[in-house]
């Protein structure tokens, strides 16, 4: 494997890992925020936030992972994505600053504080809205190009439905995502009201996500024939997407398995997410950035490589250690401890 | 001064770090003192200290979410503000970039592990381990970005070339000149301030009439860290001095008003420049500026006059490096004093004057982070990468830099405000007392 396609496999990695692990907290935030308005708080808001205490930080980590390694790995989209990005990216910044922030007021200092659980529970759908700009400018079409300066055409960023439908998904696949977790979580916790509420919430936002899914494809061709067509070739990893997201649906209905129903929702974005990126290589900006022209040179390439796999070997057992503490033990989880 | 993107772009720059580095000095010595809190807590079985280091960690929950976020900010703005700076030094620099973040990884981790799980372990001595990976984290975290900080003010280990750095090393990049006399005293000022913070949190209480034994134990603990962190402090401060005379002498003679280059130079303390750069006003310490930089009263001290005009950083710096180093020595001073006058049987320890000197010294240590970090960063005006990029041919060239600013001034301000508010609300609800009775059964006398 050469040294770009290693870089982005591993920055796509971390990328998904960030998709689970901050669609579980965004969402998390929003069913908390709606348990309150609805009255249905005592009945699942502890167990929401027995989840989020120990790991809301670790979120957080994947996120300023990606972007440290993208720049890393490819020093040309610094150039690119920070130009274009000035204005979209603070305020995602901003957002993500109120809700990391909120969070800790609302969990360690004001207990019940209804404004500070509002942005919270806000912030988590507006965030991936933001973040997924992104993803939507690497299409291409979004930027320009005038000597040495780079122009952010924002108006067409907003009257495109291309845009519009990655903004759709990415919010409810937030809520999908998280209420499958929640649900599997609660049902380990014994906790059978919960599992009931947030079941509900997994169903209802289950058939939004695949049809989300087709918009993001149809507007696709539209916008980028040329990724379009290369979709195509990958089409079995969708495919494989779409039974997962079957299988997943099929076991939350019958309330049996939601460990493999969760399972499921996670191979289902990894299947469609891996696909999404396969297809849209070798560009990561299309058409500006591409991974071999962009990768940084082979002796910093392969420090990351060496440092990335140290740290692995340090951060694998921290969070095996971190989850059998407070994911898969029984008494934790169930508020014993 | 023209608002113009380069202006902006380092208003906002510095806007971001100058609230960021509170939380972030905080971030790098709050474990530490949760850390020694809990140590002798367990060693002298004594509860006050464990719930020292309980209440202590809770606050710092607090302030690590802020920090965190301001972090994040920071570096997305670097690549943001910065673009052109970060296409070419982002191949250098990038090595520390991705350590730092492993680092904060390998905290956030155990912080998150060592908050939920006071009651869980049988062995205390357990629970008390995972402040190790706390500490190693936050601490190596600022070692990497300070080593990425260094390599701006001493780059090497590349060579630019139609400004493309080619030929890199990056392991001789972070291990420039500049990092070990700035890590050292970037992480034993954050150890200082972190524990002076916390003196002058309990000189207050007790000021407001908190008497008991925990309360005591508490001022003892932290001015006695206070004191060693605090002469740590200044023995890295005299090795950067030290340094910078010899490596970055721009940046210690326009500290200094150093105009020429001299032997037996003397050190000039605050005063005034009229406009002929006089110096006006000053306490004139004779050969003093020699003995710094090279302890011995006739080194030659390099001075401004052989800088060209342009590479010269601005005069005012003098007053951040004055004002950083008389709080310094005064941190020594007052955290001495308070020592003596407990060892020593004729004094009182808890006269008021010094509680209030204690009091005062947390916040003025905070400001003196703040000039010490004005002083580094604006000492390598006009350079971005001394010698290598200046600043006015970084910054961005996109629109609604002017806007950005103004939606971070408000987010600081509005996170400022209600940090302070909820730890205040936090520590009055609960009072330690109050805990110490619930938890230990312990009455508070």
């Amino acid at each position: 494997m050469s040294l770009e396609v290693l870089g982005i496999t591993v920055l796509w990695l971390f990328l998904y890992g960030y998709l689970i692990v901050a669609s579980i907290d965004f969402g998390a935030g929003f069913f908390a925020f709606y348990g309150k308005l609805s009255k249905k708080d005592h009945i699942m808001n502890d167990l929401i936030s027995r989840y989020l205490s120990p790991v809301w930080e670790v979120t957080n980590v994947f996120f300023v992972f990606f972007f440290v390694g993208l720049v890393g790995f490819f020093p040309d989209t610094a150039y690119y994505y920070g130009t274009a990005l000035l204005i979209p990216g603070s305020i995602a910044l901003i957002l993500l600053a109120i809700r990391g922030s909120f969070y800790a007021f609302g969990n360690y200092g004001s207990k019940n504080n209804i404004f500070y659980l509002f942005l919270y529970g806000g912030t988590g759908l507006l965030i991936p809205a933001a973040l997924s700009t992104a993803l939507t400018i690497s299409e291409g079409g979004y930027l320009k190009k005038d000597h040495d300066r780079v122009i952010f055409l924002v108006g067409k960023l907003f009257s495109s439905p291309y845009s519009w439908s990655v903004v759709l998904l990415s919010i409810v696949s937030v809520l999908f995502i998280s209420a499958a977790f929640l649900t599997y979580y609660a049902d380990r916790a014994g906790d059978v009201r919960a599992r009931e509420v947030l079941r509900k919430f997994a169903l209802f936002w289950s058939p939004p996500t695949i049809l989300a899914s087709f918009l993001v494809f149809v507007s696709l061709r539209e916008h980028n024939p040329e990724h379009f067509r290369q979709t195509l070739q990958v089409w079995w990893m969708f495919g494989l997407s779409l039974v997962f997201f079957f299988i997943a649906s099929y076991f939350i209905y019958k309330k049996k398995n939601y460990g493999i129903a969760f399972i499921s929702v996670m191979l289902q974005f990894f299947t469609a997410f891996f696909g999404y990126g396969i297809s849209h290589l070798p560009y990561i900006l299309y058409p500006f950035v591409t991974i071999h022209e962009s990768v940084t040179n082979e002796t910093m390439g392969t420090a990351l490589v060496v440092v990335f796999i140290a740290g692995l070997l340090l951060l694998i057992p921290s969070l095996y250690l971190l989850m059998r503490l407070f994911l898969f033990d029984a008494d934790y989880v169930q508020g014993k401890k | 001064m023209t608002l113009d993107h380069v202006m902006l772009s380092r208003m906002l720059t510095s806007l971001t770090l100058a609230f960021h580095i509170i939380f972030a000095t905080i971030g790098v010595g709050i474990p530490v003192m949760v850390s020694i809190a809990e140590f002798i807590g367990i060693k002298k079985n004594d509860s006050h200290y464990i719930l020292l280091a309980r209440r202590w960690a809770r606050g710092f929950t607090i302030t690590v979410a802020v920090g965190v976020v301001t972090g994040t900010c920071i570096g997305l703005q670097l690549s943001m503000l910065w673009p052109s700076f970060m296409k070419v030094a982002g191949q250098v620099i990038a090595l520390p970039l991705f350590m730092e973040t492993f680092a904060f990884f390998f905290e956030a981790i155990f912080l998150g592990i060592y908050l939920y799980t006071w009651d869980r372990f049988k062995n205390k001595w357990l629970h008390w381990l995972l402040t190790i990976p706390i500490m190693i984290g936050s601490s190596a975290s600022a070692l990497f970005i300070t080593t990425v900080n260094a390599f701006m003010n001493t780059p090497q280990g590349f060579e630019l070339k139609n400004g493309k750095a080619v030929n890199i090393d990056p392991i001789a990049a972070m291990l420039n000149p500049a990092t070990p006399s700035k890590v050292l005293h970037v992480i034993t000022s954050s150890y200082m301030t972190s524990a002076l913070v916390l003196a002058a949190i309990t000189a207050i209480l007790i000021l407001k009439g908190k008497r008991s034994e925990y309360y005591k134990k508490a001022l003892r603990l932290t001015v006695a860290a206070s004191l060693i962190f605090s002469i740590g402090t200044a023995l890295a401060g005299d090795i950067s001095a030290k340094f910078l005379a010899e490596v970055q002498p721009e940046k210690l003679a326009a500290a200094e008003w150093h105009f020429e280059t001299e032997k037996d130079a003397d050190l000039i303390l605050f005063g005034t420049l009229d406009e002929h750069n006089q110096i006006k006003n000053e306490i004139r310490i004779p050969k003093m500026l020699s003995f710094l930089a090279g302890s011995s009263f006739d080194t030659k001290v390099i001075g401004l006059d052989e800088f060209p005009k342009d590479e010269q950083p601005p005069l005012w710096i003098h007053y951040m490096f004055d004002l950083m180093v008389s709080i310094g020595s005064f941190a020594i001073f007052i955290t001495f004093l308070f020592l003596i006058s407990w060892k020593a049987e004729r004094f009182n320890e808890w006269s008021k004057p010094l509680l209030w000197g204690v009091a005062i010294t947390g916040p003025l240590s905070m400001l003196a982070i703040e000039f010490g970090w004005i002083y580094a960063e604006v000492g390598r005006q006009p350079w971005i990468l001394r010698g290598y990029i200046k600043v006015a041919q970084a910054a961005t060239t996109g629109e609604g830099v002017g806007l950005t600013f103004i939606m971070f001034a408000i987010l600081y301000l509005v996170l400022a405000i209600l940090t302070c508010v909820v730890l205040i609300k936090m520590f009055r609800r609960k009072p330690a007392e109050t805990e110490l009775e619930q938890r230990f059964q312990i009455k508070a006398s």
